[in-house]
């Protein structure tokens, strides 16, 4: 019952997703900066493929949250601003099934995204090196695991917030993500005492969404520790499904005047 | 016959604004549908009808009150597998064609890619949507989306079919097709439950009605029962006659192209009427016995409120 309702929801959200003009625009101005990269790297000194492949996967990585932020915080909130849920809800359905069919809906969305950026790079590395390479699709797959979280994010705000308010918190999110790991690194210069412990209890607490950047070691062909890439994709699994619990409970007992 | 939805002391209490400011909506409601009647849920517009029907449907919490669907608690998928809901002033996913959208609700109840067929096939005919079938709801006008909203609510074949405000917005043709539907329904053997705040259409379809004022219900019951049959006045349009000479046998209203409309509230003065009619070699053009209506139950009940 839950598995065909989540899939019946997802699939409608997958129809919606594709046929919302926003996707589109994102999509072409992420290609649009792939190969943009191929011109960047004619500016710059030393290893040229290693520019492109960097700009190429961070304007994926960036386009793919932008995707999921842009979408994500309006899918929950139209439905109750269009009054759609009303019909829905009084169907057999349970509120979480509904959230999770929202939630997964997206995300298959973002993955064909994906898969379709990750093609236009992957054919472009292709084009320059004649080598197709491994390590790009593994960098992917941890852009994959961000996106999983911050679109859950999204859903988050968007259960009891506008799309704006809810897209600028959920950049607040994706941006904090990035640069806590900082927070890290001053607590060590900082005297151990009450300054110390607030920045260690802050960046304990704040997400770091660092995890899944692993763009240096494919770009300079680094090693990769599978500690760490096990760490990393269970980090985004267990914090995306906390947030969607978290979700789930504000949703449940929400009242659609 | 059975009680297909019971509502017993249903209390709901909303709070608005930053500071917020309670505003009690539902001051503590009992009523009970039976199966195979069409009931109709009356009221001035924000005397809590809507509330209600989310309440009924789990749309919304309600503070206090138990509700009873099929015999099971309201919330219980197995009871909402058994409601067919229409909502006021539909809003639907315009990305979708009308058949894509019907098949989507169908979907949800598990029905079968071959009885969604079928199905979506048969409502489409009943509601008259069969040209606009595939084109994309973002197209439709308001009465279109009524209509295959309506369609929506019958795609799982539900006992109970719950309708707010299902002729608000619709020309007179509109309606009287919807309130056909309506009919056929019962005749099916469904439970229709339907508000309005348009008292001819519940007069003419409803077998029992409740009156909600501002979250109370003052009145409710079979129609027959509430509106009273005794004549309350007849309305009597003559010419030939003048007015002052009518004064002494009724309340003459108004004389438009030589007709008087004269109001008679003493049956016994009628044929003292007709008779001064004849004799001035007069014609009456008409004679109506009025008897009370649901609009002077209603109008009684919300005007000392």
């Amino acid at each position: 019952m839950t598995a065909r309702m989540v899939k019946v929801i997802a699939a409608n959200t997958f129809k919606e997703a594709v046929r919302d003009r926003v996707l589109y625009l994102l999509l072409f101005f992420a290609a649009a900066a792939i190969l943009l990269s191929r011109v960047l790297a004619l500016l710059t000194v030393g290893d040229r493929m290693k520019i492109v492949k960097d700009v190429g996967l961070s304007a994926i990585s960036i386009f793919g949250a932008l995707m999921a932020i842009l979408i994500g915080t309006g899918l929950v909130y139209k439905e109750i601003e269009k009054r759609t849920i009303f019909t829905l809800i009084s169907k057999p359905i349970h509120r979480f099934e509904f959230l999770l069919g929202k939630y997964l809906g997206l995300i298959l969305t973002l993955a064909v995204m994906l898969t379709s950026m990750g093609l236009i790079f992957l054919g472009l590395v292709l084009v320059e090196t004649g080598v197709f390479e491994g390590r790009i699709l593994l960098a992917l797959v941890y852009v994959f695991f961000e996106l999983l979280l911050v679109t859950a994010v999204a859903i988050l705000f968007s259960c009891f917030s506008t799309p704006i308010l809810s897209s600028l918190f959920s950049l607040g999110f994706y941006l904090i993500g990035h640069f806590s790991w900082s927070l890290e690194a001053l607590a060590k210069k900082v005297r151990p005492g009450p300054g110390r412990t607030l920045l260690g209890v802050l960046s304990a607490v704040l997400p770091d969404l660092e995890n899944f950047n692993i763009r240096t070691e494919v770009v300079h062909a680094l090693p990769l520790p599978a500690a760490h890439l096990a760490y990393a994709a269970a980090y985004g699994i267990l914090y995306a499904a906390f947030v969607l619990t978290l979700a789930v409970l504000i949703f449940r007992r929400r009242d659609f005047v | 016959m059975s009680a297909i939805l019971t509502v017993d002391g249903l209390k709901k209490t909303y709070s608005q604004g930053f500071i917020p400011k309670r505003r009690e909506v539902l001051k503590g409601i009992s009523f009970s549908v039976s199966e195979g009647e069409i009931f109709g849920f009356l009221g001035p517009n924000g005397a809590g009808k809507t509330t209600t029907i989310k309440c009924v449907l789990g749309l919304i919490f309600p503070d206090a009150g138990r509700i009873e669907l099929c015999g099971r608690p309201h919330l219980d998928p197995r009871s909402k597998a058994e409601v067919g809901f229409l909502p006021e002033n539909p809003y639907f996913y315009d990305y979708l064609t009308a058949r894509e959208f019907l098949d989507f609700y169908g979907q949800l109840f598990g029905l079968a890619a071959r009885v969604r067929r079928e199905r979506i096939a048969g409502l489409l005919k009943l509601v008259d949507m069969e040209r606009a079938a595939d084109i994309s709801l973002r197209k439709y006008s308001r009465g279109m989306l009524q209509r295959v909203g309506l369609a929506q609510a019958l795609i799982n074949e539900p006992s109970l079919v719950v309708l707010d405000e299902p002729l608000g917005g619709l020309d007179p043709l509109g309606r009287k097709e919807i309130r056909d539907i309506i009919l056929r329904l019962r005749a099916e053997g469904k439970t229709v439950f339907l508000s309005s705040h348009i008292l001819q259409d519940i007069e003419m379809i409803c077998d029992r009605v409740a009156i909600l004022v501002e979250g109370k219900i003052l009145s409710q019951g079979r129609l027959a029962d509430l509106v009273s049959e005794k004549i309350l006045f007849t309305e009597i349009v003559l010419s030939g006659v003048g007015e002052r000479d009518l004064a002494a046998l009724g309340e003459p209203l108004s004389a438009q192209a030589g007709r008087t409309l004269l109001k008679v509230y003493d049956e016994a003065r009628i044929p003292a009427v007709l008779e001064l009619v004849r004799d001035r070699k007069g014609s009456v053009h008409s004679l109506l016995p009025r008897t009370q209506t649901l609009e002077d139950l209603f109008v009684g009940m919300v005007r000392p409120q």
